[in-house]
């Protein structure tokens, strides 16, 4: 009877959850980016793949339990032994996790291999416990050189900057908030101050991690305005939790008033 | 007999050990204290004190309505009179005597910044930290690793109670930061004995200072430490007064 019972339930949570993944209950949240259908794409198709196998492999499971199960069967012999069995399985599961992995890495390289836009935007972002900072280049173009040594948060000094003695600092602008204008491609360039920490925005389909000692460069066009959540998800510390800032998508009218305002600010 | 003459020669000699040991060094608590009062000042233009964006957390950020805050790096009233400077005697106190207050120190963070941005106390004295905010901080003081303070970090949650810290060593300053808001910034300075700390005006004012010549020195974060000799004169309050150059 108990086996009968744990048959029945388990057939009912594999159905239950598959439900949910295919009604979408829980979903991805809306893509606002230019390659985040590739990244989708692959995702739907690791859940359709992985999907399948875990609701054939409860739904076996099920099945046998509640056929064979219960107390005082004895365990009978495989017709024809295990082993093809274990063979089909292993073959059956290798070639899934290849296939994912080759149509995988197509879709990674042309975010990561592909070469950014020559035009696009240029933005450094300073990741310390347990918050992020943004660099403009100002008017110049140019970003001022980075001085470890310099680093005073009570100065608001995040970067390192040395305005004094560097003309291409001078006019370099930090922010607590990110923003980018709309439908144009941003290539920004991840240093970390301290740990290992991570660049992440759900709605972008932007997820990497801060290496110290390393620039990192991230590309990605956004193609619809809002406000979204960057945040760390890289364990970086007891402040971990409440490391993030904000990704604003404005209209380049809209960016321009804001990196004027901010620019009056430093 | 005999015991009466021993018992007066030791009281004698006890009597001109205490007059002897009243006489070598002042001390604070003694009978007979003064006041140091003066001004400290900024010659020149105080540099341009940075806007503090808060978006990074929004319980920070509704709670500033208007101008944001700026930096306290350097904060100079209408007077040219520069606040935040910590006056105390480096030289002259033995030190050992100082009576440590009973009323605590308290520091506050309101708004997402620390509230004083300096506190000016008393080895052994008690520090109250409070948080006003309806967000977490950490209270991290960074003590210089050599001079025997003990570096800690503290969470404090929205509505916890108040943390009660002391210093073991005088210091001059220890920062503090917060990691959860890089901004917010605050110093405490440690010493033994009378500490002042300069008000928006610039004046200051150093309690239950003995009669003495001592040297006084005057520390402000961005520019640094000066010093100058001081006379006090038993119950007749002594001035001193500093002017810092803006660089």
């Amino acid at each position: 009877m108990a086996g009968k019972i744990f048959a029945v339930l388990v057939a009912l949570i594999t159905l239950a959850t598959a439900y949910c993944v295919i009604a979408h209950v829980w979903w991805m949240p809306v893509d606002i980016s230019v390659h985040g259908p590739k990244i989708d794409h692959q995702l739907e198709e690791t859940v359709l793949v992985a999907g399948l196998l875990f609701i054939a492999g409860q739904l076996v499971l099920a099945a046998f339990a509640f056929l064979y199960g219960g107390a005082g069967r004895k365990p009978t012999q495989i017709p024809g032994g295990a082993k093809p069995l274990i063979i089909f399985a292993f073959v059956l599961v290798g070639t899934e996790i290849l296939a994912l992995s080759f149509i995988g890495s197509k879709a990674w390289g042309s975010v990561y291999f592909e070469a950014p836009d020559p035009a696009s935007m240029r933005i450094d972002v300073q990741a310390g416990q347990f918050a992020y900072y943004f660099r403009y280049p100002g008017p110049d173009g140019k970003f001022g050189s980075l001085h470890p040594d310099l680093i005073n948060e009570g100065n608001q000094n995040y970067f390192g900057l040395d305005p004094d003695h560097d003309p291409d600092a001078k006019d370099d602008i930090v922010t607590a908030e990110l923003a980018i204008p709309v439908n144009k491609p941003i290539l920004i360039t991840l240093h970390s101050k301290d740990v290992g920490h991570s660049f992440y925005v759900r709605e972008l389909r932007v997820q990497q991690d801060f290496v110290p000692g390393l620039n990192i460069p991230i590309h990605f066009t956004a193609t619809q305005t809002g406000r979204f959540e960057i945040v760390c998800t890289q364990l970086c510390g007891l402040g971990h939790y409440n490391m993030k800032a904000y990704l604003s998508v404005l209209s380049q009218a809209d960016f321009d008033d804001w990196l004027k305002k901010q620019a009056s600010m430093q | 007999m005999k015991t009466q003459p021993r018992i007066a020669l030791l009281t004698l000699c006890l009597l001109v050990l205490a007059v002897a040991l009243l006489r070598s060094a002042p001390s604070v608590g003694a009978a007979a204290t003064s006041q140091i009062t003066g001004t400290v000042k900024l010659d020149g233009q105080a540099p341009h004190q940075k806007p503090i964006d808060m978006s990074k957390d929004p319980a920070c950020a509704q709670t500033r309505s208007g101008t944001p805050p700026t930096t306290e790096n350097v904060v100079v009233g209408g007077n040219g009179g520069l606040a935040n400077v910590v006056i105390y005697i480096s030289q002259g106190l033995t030190g050992n005597e100082a009576a440590t207050p009973s009323q605590p120190a308290t520091i506050d963070q309101k708004g997402c910044m620390y509230v004083p941005h300096v506190v000016a106390m008393n080895v052994g004295q008690h520090l109250t930290v409070l948080n006003s905010d309806k967000t977490a901080h950490n209270i991290h003081p960074q003590p210089n690793p050599a001079g025997g303070n003990a570096q800690w970090n503290k969470s404090q949650t929205v509505g916890s109670g108040p943390i009660d810290v002391s210093w073991t060593n005088e210091e001059v300053s220890i920062p503090v930061k917060c990691n959860i808001h890089p901004w917010m910034r605050a110093f405490i300075a440690v010493v033994k004995g009378p500490i002042g700390l300069s008000d928006e005006t610039g004046s200051f004012k150093l309690d239950n200072v003995p009669a003495g010549t001592y040297t006084l020195t005057a520390w402000q974060e961005t520019y640094g430490t000066q010093t100058q000799k001081v006379t006090v004169a038993a119950g007749k309050p002594a001035s001193a007064d500093f002017t810092f150059k803006a660089k």
